[in-house]
């Protein structure tokens, strides 16, 4: 950006200097922040390829080994560093491979850019070779999307992504180019967009709504909070913590909101939904009035709609109007940022204590623990369990690790037990639930928070799904950890399979490669323990390294997940076995 | 909750993909669109989208939502039918032949307030405006004479209450 400044500023202030479209896009680039990008050559890109190999010492270009990676690398990297993630990817084929990313950072909420080559303009319509309708194809999976065709709208419409992924409740944008435009030359000249007519990203807080809320939390005997992304979107932490202690609300969190309060601080009571803890799920039908923070009423955290908190007040703060009465219905809607709204609520709320309520979650704890967690993490049965190795990590780590899962009997595991004591930590594939997310994902956060160990926790089913991205990890040295949990089934279906169709185990048993062979392929070190005796060791010599590590743990083949609550059930109905 | 009928209006930038964004978020909730037009509306640059659908009110509220939350959407507001006024419009072509021959045509034509819009050698075109049941019924009334071609628009409305675009354009 600089060199186009300095030209700038060497000629007439209207004058902008001549360059094609694909410099253009870097330039763009540049003035937006982005440091690394993730992506995948092809024809109808090339030009960009071009200037980007002529800039590689201003952006960095990872080369992932399938376009699907080069999106779950810019969400992981977009998830730690709160910064937009952007992926570049050719047409056709290589904009169709971008779309389970898409989706994905579509329902999370992620901040991301998605640039695609699309064929000369003159081609457009007429099914070129690799011609794809990706504006068509991505639109139900995008905040926004764009076609480009001339290379004067590059400026205006690349600034206006980058403002749409970040602003407001953050998401995908789509950006596609056709090669004329990459290849054409224009006057550049490059300004930020901070507004855009028709689009309000954050609505204004109203006091009202936030003095009703207060009343509410201030007359409520059993206050519950339940809080989402929406926190860490809003960077709000520091407000969560502070309405917590002072109004003294026990607070549970969905697997999206997870980190946004360290999991040691009393009044975390511990997670919502199908697989979260029993207290929180038991006690959302019991409390009086219940505190939506940031969080969308998934239905895998409400169980059957009909039976959700239906003796409890409502109130819902939230950011997009379109989720306020979609799912529950809010007595009071508090609409806006996280931080404002929290911030203006605070001072309002008194301080209080709600010990015997509190006490309440402690008591369901303490069953969970008898029954489950304890046989979970401190197991007395031969076969390792994916929770004991859950909680090594937390040992090894001091707590301090960003933790990447897949999607699955290892993701609820992970996320149930994983202990966090900075935000930004649980980075998984929440709505979509994409298997394949973590291996690339962890590439990403670990680019996008280079001073944090980073953790990727994968079944033995989705670590298949883009296992390729090893070869980004090789190339580039990325010092990732990768723990595959390897039960020999997809195990989570195989639970459902046992629970719910009678133990028919209909493709989910998976006879696997030698996972270490295939991670010394790429060079990286590797390991696999089955005992008990080797965990301890193994994981500190894994969280010691400096290198990428892999660890492959051969656990119980047949372990399930509980609690549970299950599909089309009423969070009372959790069962505990 | 029981099904009635919406009319969805949607105030808009004027941009190539929005009717698709607009469209999709029908189909992901698997409801049909009964009639749908696109015009200019009563602000400069503006766009109008006129929407009917049959559904609940529980989803015109979600997809009013997720409408509105779409970048080059202005507002968006769904009304019941007795809270707009509203009217379709219809052309009949038929044989010149049976203006002449058929007495009964021109009764038909009057009575139903239509108009002829044009009159050649071998057909002639009549113009009828109106709720869809008025129009269903002149169809009824001229199909024995047989229709050559028949179209009919998707409905347009205007609502009673006041909708404060103006307004709502200057806070952005």
């Amino acid at each position: 950006m600089e060199t186009v400044k300095e030209k700038k500023k060497s000629t007439d202030s209207k004058k902008t200097i001549k360059i094609s479209g694909a410099e253009a896009i870097i330039h763009c680039l540049l003035a937006e922040g982005v440091e690394t990008m993730y992506g995948y050559p092809g024809g109808a890109i090339m030009p960009v390829y071009d200037e980007l190999y002529k800039f590689q010492d201003k952006l960095t270009h990872i080369l992932t080994r399938h376009e699907q990676g080069a999106t779950h690398a810019a969400q992981g990297y977009a998830r730690v560093s709160g910064k937009v993630g952007v992926a570049i990817a050719t047409s056709g084929p290589g904009a169709t491979n971008l779309v389970t990313g898409l989706a994905d950072a579509q329902i999370d909420s992620t901040p991301m850019v998605c640039i695609t080559g699309q064929v000369t303009r003159q081609l457009l319509g007429t099914d070129a070779f690799q011609e794809t309708d990706i504006i068509g194809i991505s639109t139900p999976v995008t905040k926004w999307n764009y076609q480009i065709t001339e290379a004067s709208e590059i400026p205006e419409v690349m600034a206006k992504a980058f403002y749409i992924a970040k602003s407001g409740r953050p998401g995908p944008v789509l950006v596609d180019i056709t090669k004329n435009a990459q290849i054409d030359t224009f006057d550049f000249s490059y300004e930020k967009c901070t507004a855009v007519r028709s689009y309000k990203p954050v609505p204004k807080p109203k006091m009202s709504a936030i003095q009703a809320a207060a009343d509410l939390i201030n007359s409520a005997k059993k206050p519950f909070i339940v809080w989402g992304q929406g926190v860490i979107l809003g960077q709000a932490e520091q407000e969560l913590k502070a309405l917590v202690e002072k109004a003294g609300i026990p607070a549970a969190w969905t697997i999206m909101g997870a980190s946004a309060l360290d999991t040691a601080h009393p009044l975390n009571v511990g997670m919502v939904g199908m697989h979260g803890n029993y207290g929180p799920n038991l006690m959302t039908n019991e409390c009086d009035l219940l505190i939506a923070i940031g969080m969308r009423f998934d239905d895998r955290v409400t169980g059957r709609l009909e039976d959700y908190a239906t003796q409890a007040k409502v109130i819902h703060f939230e950011i997009d109007p379109a989720e306020i009465n979609k799912n529950v219905h809010a007595d009071v809607a508090v609409l806006g940022n996280s931080k404002e709204t929290l911030g203006l609520l605070l001072p309002l709320v008194n301080e209080n204590k709600h010990e015997a309520w509190h006490n309440i979650f402690k008591e369901k704890y303490q069953i969970e623990f008898d029954t489950i967690i304890k046989n979970d993490i401190h197991p007395t049965k031969d076969g390792l369990t994916m929770g004991e190795v859950i909680e090594e990590i937390n040992l090894a780590s001091n707590n301090k690790a960003v933790i990447v899962s897949d999607v699955g009997q290892h993701q609820m595991i992970a996320c149930r037990y994983a202990k966090f004591s900075q935000s930004k930590s649980n980075i998984t594939s929440g709505g979509l639930g994409t298997m394949g997310f973590a291996l690339p994902a962890a590439i990403g956060a670990k680019m996008g928070a280079m001073d944090r160990e980073v953790v990727a926790i994968i079944g033995d089913g989705g670590y298949q799904m883009t296992i390729q991205e090893l070869g980004v990890i090789f190339q580039h040295k990325v010092p990732v950890k990768i723990v595959v949990l390897n039960n020999e089934h997809l195990g989570m279906v195989r639970q459902w399979q046992e629970l719910f169709f009678e133990k028919r185990y209909a493709s989910t048993v998976m006879v696997n490669p030698d996972f270490v062979k295939i991670a010394e392929g790429y060079s990286i070190e590797a390991k696999r323990i089955s005992e008990r005796k080797d965990l301890k060791s193994t994981i500190q010599e894994m969280m010691a390294s400096k290198e990428p590590y892999f660890l492959e743990v051969k656990v119980e083949q047949e372990d399930n997940v509980f609690p549970m609550i299950p599909s089309g059930a009423s969070v009372s109905e959790v069962r505990l076995k | 909750m029981e099904n009635k009928w919406f009319t969805i209006s949607v105030y808009s930038e004027n941009n190539v993909g929005l009717l698709n964004r607009i469209s999709g978020i029908f189909l992901k909730r698997h409801i049909n669109i009964e009639s749908l037009n696109v015009s200019k509306s009563e602000i400069d640059d503006v766009s109008k989208f006129t929407i009917v659908a049959h559904t609940t009110e529980k989803w015109v509220h979600n997809i009013v939502g997720q409408i509105e939350k779409q970048i080059e959407v202005i507002k968006a507001y769904y009304h019941t039918d007795d809270e707009t006024i509203y009217q379709e419009s219809a052309l009949f072509k038929i044989a010149s032949g049976l203006l002449f021959d058929e007495r009964q045509i021109q009764n038909i034509i009057k009575d139903n307030n239509a108009q002829i819009v044009t009159v050649s050698r071998d057909f002639f075109v009549i113009a009828k405006s109106g709720r869809r049941n008025e129009i269903d019924e002149m169809h009824d009334q001229l199909k024995p004479y047989g229709i050559m071609q028949f179209v009919r628009s998707g409905r347009i409305s205007v609502t009673k209450d006041e909708m404060k675009i103006s307004a709502i354009l200057k806070e952005f």
